[in-house]
């Protein structure tokens, strides 16, 4: 079957109920998605399908054609982060760094959608994700921070 | 012809008027906020079992607001109604209200002013309730802190709009007449008839209601709305595979989960949520008396084979992963072969859990459910529901999944667009 | 001219001996192993420069540490204090971590050792490598060491003559023994230490890149799960694999008696084939139901257990004022870590090497190799990150796992991911502990007596031996576990941080050592510390209300240690204690305080919480912390550690606990074990700094979960009147005890 990912056709040879976190990983060699859980509970597998923030452990590939994937690895390099990912590095928001990546995934679902967002809709926003180590308070301070960047350059933009 | 038409104008003059003067009511003078200390502790600690088995406060509460500040938007056919501030606040709350006046409103339906309170708040079943739970849920309310707060004003098409309209439906529907416990059964059974058909208000949702509103006597239990959800008949049409025992019902309530019947979700779950302050006695009781109104059913059908098509393998892939052969709640999600929801004879609540599934909350052991709505298209969700109803053997397994799918996902987007 | 000799360089107060190469020739080892007593650090263990530091001809530095990066950011501290040392970028050296075919055995990475055991035998080989590059150049340029400049790596003269590192290396010149004192770089002169540095592995983090042992991809990588009997105790009685073995991709099942795991080709086909193995093995229940949770803490105080006496020095006052006693209980906790265990393993021409996030590599290489009934050198482990661990988590048995089964797939490398379940339900769990105290005031409001007691299982299971790891239980020839043992102190397991740190005159303290765990248990971020600084700042709070006394000024006036003193300070001003302004409607502080182990950093937290009286719902509001951890190495790295420490205790504290019936844990996912979440999460969390420039290192990873376990519960007693002493101090607890 043909996938959309980070703006690629990717040709995988899966099982049509495999879920999207193992294609991901194990096909197309990307490590942003991550295994917490399996079961949707702490979202340290989140990526985005057509802009909306997703549960990779649960999506099985056979609902995905036609609709595009984005994986952590598109927003950026460390040479070049995109803005979420250098609010991170900036913030420092990260102890062990395991949920990392689906925050930042979580985080960009919300900002595709509201680059204005309220203290409590980051929250709320973020909600299904889980952090062990107790980086939430630097992982809001870095959202903020991207969200202010995000709304500079759409302003730039017109 | 002139007669007529000033004959008809009589009547309905009359009829009008005759409305308004049933309809009115004197206002109860004000009182000062009485003090925690007029209350005997026993009364308000009555008053605080009362009030969870009523489960006042999930209506009277806004999300994340104060308890029992009021403002929870509810919504009707006939438009939104804003529950009221019962908080002792004498200006924006009940503070004013003496014990007469609280009952009156329990009993009757009016305010402490005189004026007609619409039956969103569900004095047809509270006017069974005793005088004296009505003295000790007044001693629980006025010793809760005043929380300063208006709520909004409801939003009713007309003529709903006029209060005075309530007399008439009063007149109809509500029936003023205390509880009778029926001699030939138990204590248990009539002590869950009673919270049952007063205070619990069970009927509210589980009970269809006709196009004015009314629950609909002669269907008690026969299954109703709840806002966006379905409440499940609680009678011999229960969608439920593995029959209800009392047992059962009990774990159901006190946890809000039970291994043979998976999660209580939407309204239920607030309503689970407000009974952890109910004691165990009347949680048994009110299991006792739904179970024996309940009573045999027949079990469903096996499961259906199914085509493999693009639901079996959403399926597969999406639900099995949790639902498949799994330990069942606590853990992870219910046997589906054992959900009411697949069995409903309506795919509302099917619609909601896979578009919404239960989202996390953190800090108490609660079920969690990741949502599809984001995933899976309108189409999708609907292959996935018309597979799941056939294979599990639903009713009319493919009636009203375009509806529901709809709807839910309306839910869901508007949701978001306020967030 | 005068050659200086380097003799006279290296030589400190020290009489080691020293061999001293002459530049170029190779240097002939000692004639009897050095006496390393006197060296500091994890020096003791590996005394030859060399182990921590190598210079290659091209200039490459590396960098070499037995511990391991375990997201507490020591890659990034200790490279800091190599390239301060060696006076280079942060960014200049590579570190090689935790490798038992390369790097010093320093045990574990446990119990907030790192900074004060690696970091400091790095600092001083660090410091001695840049006096032998000195010194060869001296020799070169023929000028007095005075003369010389340290700058980008190279050692420079006053006329523009310049040699790199890597020319000043002949072979062999860093093998030699290490002093026990040197001469270290003046705090005063820090470039490096001492500034936050970003840490070097976030970027790859939040990129995508490869940094986690699950993200490992070898040639040829195999993906195995592992069948788990459903309980602790059940024996396989029956296996079909048949229908399993004909699954897609499955490569092969493996079975040793009730050890099972499946190797396939695509990760998704292994977890399939689990799931099918799931249904298809008879299990023979356990013997033995497990004691009912409702009743654990009189059960285990029920229990045998020897009695070690940790301190006495009690000489009871003939009258007090008032005496007051309490009891408090902790539930079993689990470390819970996000990403569940995971290992990588190949069995190569007779080698088999692991890829694990374990903490000690070489007592897991140790266990590993029993097990495997190999020596001890064809087994390699190499430490490469996990998620947060948190103590001893599954870490060690799924490397376990990882060899058995590449021992069945000889050639091939294999990974081996447990599920979530597995993790929650095989982990070993921070024991469930009691403390009962009882202290007596006197007129003046000071504490004169004081009697503690703690009961607990050992707060340690680690590797060890085969028998430590669940593969080794579980094979057909299996190891008995070694018989729990206490920790000792001054460290301590469940008696650490059971002696407190105030003065006082009349002092007893108990720790009842409970051998029979029900459950299974091992080290926990601060082991016994969490509970035991829980009770007694707890007590302390008590104390206070019962003499009227501010809970602040209480504890400086019990307090002798000016760092302790200045820390308690610190922390009450920048939260605003006692400003005389009481706390909003349905609010209350609390303050607590504890020095880790009473030997390593110090911590001080006060919090606000809010507490909704209608359902016991409790928040932490804000958190203001202080710490002194000696020479701060990298501030902001200390920070996030400290304010990590906050919210995970406080999600310890008002939520967690592991449930379990008769047959084994039950809270097997993160619906049956809620931990905090953004919902409630503070608004903020301020961690002020103190530095002791110069001072030894002091371990801060575990510093603050005490200390916060304590403040919550002083401010909820504080917003709510009623003292809870149980924890974790749950919604439906706080509502019991406020009532209506």
């Amino acid at each position: 079957m043909i996938l959309n990912v980070n703006g690629r056709q990717e040709t995988v040879d899966v099982d049509p109920d495999t879920p999207l976190l193992y294609v991901l990983r194990g096909e197309l060699g990307l490590n942003g998605a991550k295994y917490g859980c399996g079961l949707g509970q702490c979202g340290a597998c989140t990526v985005l399908v057509e802009n909306r923030a997703v549960f990779s452990c649960v999506t099985p590939v056979v609902a995905l054609e036609g609709k595009r994937i984005v994986t952590l690895e598109s927003l950026g390099s460390p040479e070049n982060p995109g803005p979420l990912q250098h609010a991170f590095i900036e913030e420092q928001a990260a102890q062990c760094g395991y949920c990392t990546a689906g925050m930042i995934m979580r985080a960009e679902g919300l900002l595709r959608r509201n680059n204005q967002p309220s203290d409590a809709e980051i929250r709320a926003a973020m909600q299904p994700n889980l952090c062990r180590c107790g980086t939430q308070v630097r992982i809001l301070r870095a959202v903020r921070r991207a969200a202010a960047v995000v709304r500079t350059q759409a302003e730039a933009h017109g | 012809m002139r007669y007529v038409v000033l004959a008809a104008a009589v009547l309905v003059f009359l009829g009008a008027g005759g409305l308004v003067w049933l309809g009115w009511y004197s206002a109860i003078a004000p009182i000062q906020p009485p003090a925690r200390a007029s209350f005997p502790p026993a009364a308000i600690a009555q008053g605080a079992e009362l009030a969870a088995l009523g489960t006042c406060m999930s209506c009277h509460t806004t999300p994340g607001g104060a308890p029992f500040a009021g403002g929870r938007a509810v919504q009707t056919p006939f438009g939104t109604i804003y529950t009221s501030n019962i908080t002792p606040d004498p200006a924006t709350g009940i503070g004013t209200w003496s014990e007469a006046a609280f009952r009156r409103a329990m009993r009757a339906g009016v305010g402490r002013s005189g004026r007609q309170l619409y039956p969103a708040f569900p004095y047809d079943h509270f006017t069974k309730i005793s005088a004296a739970d009505d003295a000790d849920l007044y001693a629980y309310l006025m010793t809760r802190p005043p929380v300063r707060a208006t709520a909004p004003p409801n939003d009713l098409s007309f003529p709903f709009d006029y209060r005075f309209l309530i007399s008439a439906w009063k007149l109809l529907f509500l029936r003023t007449a205390p509880f009778h416990p029926e001699p030939a059964e138990s204590m248990q059974w009539n002590r869950g008839a009673y919270l049952v058909q007063g205070l619990a208000h069970c009927g509210a949702c589980h009970t269809p209601r006709n196009f004015l509103g009314a629950e609909e006597s002669g269907d008690a239990f026969a299954g109703g709305d709840a806002e966006d959800w379905y409440a499940y008949a609680l009678n011999k049409a229960s969608p439920a595979p593995v029959a209800w025992t009392a047992d059962g019902l009990y774990h159901y309530l006190r946890h809000g989960w039970q291994v043979q019947h998976g999660d209580a979700l939407g309204p239920m779950r607030e309503v689970t949520d407000d009974l952890a302050g109910a004691p165990d006695d009347d949680l048994h009781a009110i299991a006792t008396y739904i179970a024996a109104g309940l009573g045999k059913h027949a079990p469903p059908g096996p499961q259906v084979a199914t085509k493999a098509g693009p639901g079996e393998a959403l399926y597969r892939g999406a639900c099995a992963v949790c639902h498949g052969d799994s330990h069942g709640p606590p853990f992870a999600g219910i046997d589906l072969a054992r959900s009411s929801a697949l069995r409903a004879p309506t795919p509302t609540n099917l619609a909601n859990i896979i578009t919404d599934g239960i989202p996390a909350t953190g800090e108490t052991r609660e079920p969690i459910m990741p949502g599809f709505g984001a995933v899976l298209t309108a189409r999708q969700t609907r292959d996935l529901i018309a597979y799941l109803r056939t294979r599990f053997d639903a009713p009319h397994p493919r009636d009203g999944i375009e509806d529901a799918v709809k709807a839910a996902r309306a839910n869901t987007a508007q949701l978001e667009a306020t967030r | 001219m005068t050659a200086l000799s380097r003799r006279t360089l290296l030589s400190g107060t020290g009489a080691l001996i020293v061999s001293v190469p002459v530049r170029g020739r190779a240097q002939t080892p000692p004639a009897v192993p050095p006496d390393t007593k006197d060296l500091p650090g994890s020096l003791k263990q590996a005394p030859y420069l060399d182990a921590w530091i190598r210079i290659d001809s091209d200039g490459t530095i590396t960098v070499f540490t037995g511990k391991a990066e375990l997201g507490q950011g020591i890659k990034t501290a200790l490279l800091q204090v190599a390239a301060e040392e060696l006076s280079v970028e942060a960014d200049r050296p590579k570190l090689v971590t935790a490798d038992t075919a390369r790097t010093p055995n320093e045990g574990y990475t446990a119990g907030s050792h790192s900074m004060q055991d690696s970091g400091t035998a790095i600092r001083f080989a660090a410091a001695e490598v840049r006096q032998i590059l000195l010194s060869e150049a001296a020799a070169i340029f023929q000028l007095p060491l005075s003369q010389l400049r340290l700058k980008d790596g190279g050692v420079e003269a006053p006329d523009g003559r310049r040699l790199n590192y890597g020319a000043l290396v002949p072979p062999g010149i860093l093998h030699v023994v290490a002093q026990p004192t040197t001469q270290l770089k003046a705090p005063g002169t820090y470039t490096v230490v001492s500034t936050s540095v970003p840490r070097v592995d976030i970027p790859a983090k939040v990129t995508g890149r490869q940094a986690f042992v699950q993200d490992m991809r070898l040639p040829g990588m195999l993906h195995a799960r592992v069948v788990r009997p459903p309980h602790p105790g059940e024996q396989l009685t029956g296996l079909d694999t048949s229908a399993v073995s004909v699954m897609p991709g499955v490569v092969q099942v493996v079975q040793n008696g009730n050890f099972v795991a499946v190797v396939a080709r695509k990760e998704f086909q292994a977890i399939k084939a689990m799931r099918a193995l799931d249904v298809a093995a008879r299990w023979q229940s356990a013997a033995e139901a497990l004691p009912k949770q409702a009743g654990i803490f009189a059960y285990l105080t029920g229990l045998a257990a020897h009695d070690i006496t940790v301190l006495d020095s009690r000489r009871p006052p003939a009258s007090a004022s008032k005496t007051l006693r309490a009891r408090f209980t902790r539930a079993y906790q689990m470390h819970g870590s996000i990403g569940p265990s995971c290992a990588v393993a190949q069995l190569q021409d007779g080698v088999m090497t692991i890829w694990t996030h374990t903490q000690g590599v070489y007592p897991d290489r140790a266990a590993i190799a029993e097990l495997l009934n190999m020596p001890p050198a064809q087994v390699r482990c190499i430490h490469v990150e996990g998620s947060g661990c948190y103590g001893h988590n599954g870490a060690d048995d799924a490397a376990a796992d990882a060899a058995l089964i590449a021992r069945a797939v000889p050639g091939q490398p294999v990974r081996v991911q447990w599920m979530r379940e597995q993790e929650n339900g095989w982990e070993p769990l921070g024991p469930a502990m009691v403390s009962e105290v009882q202290a007596a005031l006197d007129a003046r409001g000071r504490i004169v007596d004081w009697d503690y007691a703690v009961w607990s299982n050992t707060h340690s299971t680690r590797p060890g031996n085969a028998g430590s790891l669940l593969a080794g239980q579980l094979v057909a020839k299996p190891f008995a576990p070694p018989p729990p043992k206490p920790i000792p102190m001054p460290e301590g397991g469940g008696d650490r941080n059971s002696i407190p740190i105030y003065t006082l005159p009349s002092a007893r303290v108990i720790y009842h050592f409970i051998p029979q765990m029900p459950l299974r248990v091992s080290a926990m971020r601060a082991l016994g510390g969490y509970m035991n600084v829980f009770s007694i700042e707890s007590f302390m709070d008590e104390l206070a209300l019962a003499v009227g006394a501010d809970p602040v000024a209480f504890r400086l006036k019990h307090l002798d240690d000016e760092r302790a003193k200045a820390v308690v300070t610190r922390a009450a001003e920048g939260f605003g204690w006692g400003r005389d302004k009481p706390p909003p409607q349905g609010h209350g502080y609390g303050f607590a305080f504890a020095r880790y182990k009473n030997l390593a950093a110090y911590c001080a937290v006060a919090v606000e919480v809010s507490v909704e009286r209608e359902t016991g719902q409790t928040r932490l509001v804000r958190a203001v912390a202080a710490v002194d951890a000696g020479q701060i190495v990298n501030p902001d790295g200390l920070r996030n550690q400290v304010e990590g420490a906050i919210l995970q205790s406080a999600s310890w504290t008002l939520y967690e606990s592991a449930t379990f019936d008769a047959a084994g844990v039950t809270s097997l996912d993160w619906a049956s074990y809620p931990i905090m979440r953004f919902n409630a999460v503070p608004d903020s969390v301020e961690v002020h700094l103190i530095n002791r420039p110069g001072a030894p290192f002091l371990g801060a990873g575990e510093c603050g979960q005490g200390p916060a376990a304590a403040a919550v519960a002083n401010a909820v007693a504080h917003a709510t009147d009623k003292r809870l002493r149980d924890l974790p101090l749950t919604r439906d607890k706080v509502k019991a005890a406020i009532g209506v």
